[in-house]
């Protein structure tokens, strides 16, 4: 491989990175704070997506199209929480779990159903689809603008997390949400808020994906929601930094290993997969999570 | 004594039933009450990982897959694979690979319940919820794996001219056996600890229950059952493609062990029945739909957007399912002295 | 000394920055009912955990009958005879009584999965005897009447009973209570108090029981150490114990009802 192509690469591979580590981000925000795996996370992406792709159809400014898919998928994930996850908080874990395999199964086959299953062409506007070279490298503007705003995104999230009193409370939260209630603190206002982070994000992400593609479809968020979970928990479950580490390194391996032994190339979507299993197996607190599990007495 | 007569009775009636359907029903019922019979024994062995250990898992599609390949791959004869497989030559092991029907889906079983044990390791030595999203994956990798392989698996293009072996003799008799076992797990030492995990994993550990192993058990008994169910739907159906193990069925199973109550397997039997009753009365929905006289078009996916629904509902209203997590006798049993 | 059933040797355990157990050592001889007493947030609990394998002490080491046991796996410290109640009381709550109990004797019915699903003749030779067994357990503690009914739906004494007779059936040398009191009324706790007599001689016990009631720790206990912020401040006998200068410093407060 030689130095352009490699860096080509470097490129894609940020870009698909941003793409997992904003949605990644979500899960491990509400895992902190619900212990719950939300399978509905990655159809809420769809949903953003979904939104952004019918304002621009509808002549909207593409800024403002993005801004009603944010809008509108923070709205479907309170909406889950307050319907589906919040009359569940004292019940079996269980029931948590098939309720939100129940909202996924809900998004991805209510949009299929309303508009249909064949995919969409999404149109980005020309300042993020446009060619720029460098040297012997081509690419689009976008690959470069998906890592710089993702970026930018993690700090104010990390600010919001850790210089704010609401930051202060949701990693409580993620801590033990009997003393949090004992403090005083309303909890389901702070996971509302957790639920409208992780969803603007995702919806965001959503965007990236449609953009790089460019194309979107109703199943479009079950297989990039669980490889972002994967890099969820090889950055380390509960992490935020760590979704992000863990979004960038998942990246980085499916445009690198493909790169280099295109035979694998049918095996791109398994990657994830078999990170899963390895943290799992070797290092289940992953890169810079903490035991979230332990047993409490 | 009186409880082992009644219950040999019973099995006995059930036999005859079997043998006096295969015989005298029509093909139309026959594949009405095969397909029962399918998803009863899938419903009753997902029900023991999920309803009675507790540990809420995705797998079925994976596990009906492997053994609907394993046992598609040992009934075709070499010579039918060699015309069947299109993209590539089969490989040498495939051609090999020959069964009678018995032996072919206990090898898929058994299979299944290997790959089971496998993900045991990752999933269960370390708590929180890894194994629905594990097995969720899984479900992913298997489509990916049978796609990747066409000398194995013949691709995309799948398996066709799958004997048909499968009559509702085998099938109803399986599933009679199947609902036995998961009984006698139940009630024993086996069953009692399952459910001490699923109501408190701490205190089961501390009267020394190993919580891995009770889980592993509940797992690959679960996965041996679904691999035997996608053996006979292979032989059943004739043809197999990746696509047909998608997470719907997953999500049919999941539909019927929370309607008929987690745990329960009796309740399982009883919503397999509804629910396959009900997919076929919703069938209209994924029709073209024609309201005031306007013909909306065909929507097909209606049915599985009112299954969701229905699901979530029941989540948040009527947990217990039909049974809750006893059975059927346990209802009409006099208080034990 | 050669009469120790349990030593803790020097067990530190730290939490991240905060050390929750100092340098802790004692001793419990066989056939004691041992206290182990201290304000809330003590670590009384914490070396409950560490004793029965659910948290590795930073260092420091657990001996049993004269076997390090320190960090073994808390089901297999049951099997070297060690077993534990909960302070907030733990039944398997889609569980009979009968059933929790039947927990307990999980080792002891001792068929294996394939005879359980095949119905072999041990399978319902292990079931009758544990089951007689269980029956016993339960006349004991005078629960026999509930066995058939969910353990939850009894009330907070009779849940305590079944909790200790759970551990029981596992057949332990040693029994840790955590806080067997709590919750309780007079009647109940006077009730407990001779339960445990009771067993203690029946089974051949030796008990270490974590208290907060020191009116209860009195009556009880032939031996006690008393913790303070993870370190300890006395050890020796319950009369000695409320006249201490330290432990009633600690302590204020709590003697006002002793």
């Amino acid at each position: 491989m030689n130095i352009d192509i490699f860096l080509q690469q470097l490129v894609n591979g940020a870009s698909l990175g941003s793409m997992y580590a904003l949605i990644a981000i979500g899960y491990t925000m509400v895992y902190g704070v619900l212990r719950l795996i939300n399978f509905a996370h990655g159809d809420i992406m769809m949903v953003g997506a979904f939104l952004t792709f019918f304002a621009t159809s509808a002549g909207m400014p593409f800024e403002v199209a993005v801004l009603i898919g944010i809008v509108g998928s923070a709205i479907i994930g309170i909406l889950t929480d307050k319907i589906a996850y919040k009359p569940l908080r004292e019940a079996p874990k269980i029931s948590l779990l098939i309720t939100a395999i129940g909202i996924s199964f809900f998004l991805e086959n209510l949009f299929t159903v309303l508009f249909g299953s064949t995919p969409k062409a999404f149109k980005a506007p020309e300042y993020l689809t446009k060619i720029f070279h460098l040297g012997n490298i081509y690419l689009p503007i976008s690959v470069i603008i998906i890592p710089t705003v993702t970026l930018l995104i993690l700090a104010i999230v990390l600010w919001i997390l850790y210089k704010t009193k609401y930051g202060m409370a949701i990693r409580a939260l993620a801590f033990d949400i009997q003393t949090v209630k004992l403090m005083g603190i309303d909890a389901d206002k702070i996971i509302m808020i957790v639920f409208i982070i992780g969803s603007a994000l995702a919806a965001i992400g959503g965007v990236f994906y449609a953009v790089s593609y460019p194309s979107i479809d109703p199943l479009m968020g079950i297989i990039v929601g669980l490889k972002a979970f994967a890099a969820a928990v090889l950055g380390g479950i509960g992490s935020v930094g760590g979704a992000v580490v863990g979004g960038f390194i998942l990246g980085f391996t499916e445009i690198f290993v493909v790169a280099m032994f295109p035979e694998l190339g049918g095996y791109k979507d398994a990657f994830a997969f078999f990170f899963l299993i390895l943290v799992l197996l070797f290092k289940p607190t992953g890169i810079m999570g903490q035991d979230l599990e332990r047993g409490r007495f | 004594m009186k409880k082992i007569v009644r219950n040999i009775v019973l099995i006995i009636a059930t036999l005859l039933f079997i043998l006096y359907a295969q015989k005298n029903f029509d093909s139309y019922t026959l594949s009405i009450l095969n397909n029962i019979g399918i998803f009863a024994i899938l419903a009753l062995s997902y029900n023991l990982i999920n309803g009675v250990a507790g540990q809420f898992s995705l797998e079925p599609n994976g596990f009906v897959a492997i053994g609907a390949y394993f046992t598609a791959i040992l009934l075709i004869p070499a010579e039918t694979k060699v015309d069947m497989f299109a993209l590539v030559d089969p490989a040498p092991i495939i051609l090999q690979m020959k069964a009678q029907f018995l032996p072919a889906i206990v090898i898929g079983g058994i299979a299944a319940s290997l790959v089971a044990l496998l993900l045991s390791f990752p999933v269960f030595r370390v708590r929180g919820d890894y194994l629905a999203i594990v097995t969720l994956g899984f479900g992913f990798i298997i489509r990916i794996f049978a796609i990747n392989n066409p000398a194995y698996t013949n691709g995309a293009m799948g398996l066709n001219d799958i004997p048909s072996n499968a009559n509702f003799i085998w099938i109803g008799s399986i599933a009679l056996i199947t609902f036995i076992v998961m009984i006698h797990i139940i009630y024993s030492k086996f069953g009692r600890a399952m459910k001490s995990v699923r109501d408190d994993e701490d205190a089961a550990t501390a009267m020394g229950i190993n919580t891995f192993k009770m889980k592993t058990y509940a797992f690959m008994t679960s996965a041996f059952f679904e691999g035997l169910g996608g053996g006979l739907l292979a032989s059943m159906l004739t043809t197999i493609t990746p696509d047909q193990f998608s997470f719907l069925l997953t999500f049919q199973l999941l539909i019927i062990i929370v309607l008929g109550g987690l745990g329960s397997m009796s309740g399982a039997l009883i919503a397999t029945i509804l629910v396959m009753g009900g997919m076929e009365w919703l069938r209209f929905l994924d029709d073209n739909i024609v309201l005031f006289g306007k013909d909306f078009g065909a929507h097909p996916g209606t049915r599985m957007v009112v299954f969701s629904i229905i699901l979530i509902i029941m989540m948040l209203f009527a947990r217990r399912g039909i049974l809750g997590d006893k059975e059927l006798f346990d209802y009409f049993k006099k208080k034990s002295k | 000394m050669g009469n120790s059933i349990l030593k803790i040797e020097n067990i530190t355990m730290q939490f991240g920055g905060v050390t929750a157990i100092k340098d802790l050592s004692f001793e419990v001889q066989k056939g004691q009912i041992y206290g182990l007493i201290g304000p809330n947030g003590a670590g009384k609990t914490t070396i409950f955990n560490i004793i029965t394998g659910n948290l590795t002490p930073t260092s420091g080491f657990v001996i049993f009958e004269n076997e390090n046991i320190t960090s073994t796996k808390p089901n297999k410290v049951v099997y070297k005879g060690i077993a534990r109640t909960f302070q907030n009381i733990r039944l398997f709550k889609s569980m009979t009584v009968l059933e929790n109990i039947l927990i307990g004797f999980d080792a002891q019915a001792n068929y294996s999965y394939f005879e359980a699903i095949l119905r072999l003749p041990r399978f319902f030779k292990k079931e009758k005897e544990i089951r007689q067994k269980a029956y016993e357990l339960m006349k004991i503690f005078g629960i026999e009447e509930f066995a058939d009914t969910n353990a939850t739906a009894l009330s907070y004494g009779n849940q305590r009973k079944v909790e200790i007779a759970r551990a029981l059936a596992t057949n332990p040398k040693l029994l840790l209570l955590d806080e067997p009191a709590a919750g309780m009324n007079p009647n109940e706790t006077a009730e407990l108090s001779d339960i445990i007599h009771k067993i203690k001689k029946d089974f051949d016990l030796t008990i270490l029981l974590i208290e907060h009631d020191m009116k209860f720790v009195n009556a009880m206990c032939d031996q006690l150490t008393v913790l303070d912020y993870g370190a300890k401040i006395f050890e020796g006998k319950p009369a000695d114990a409320i006249v201490d200068e330290k432990v009633i410093s600690a302590y204020l407060g709590d003697f006002s009802h002793a």
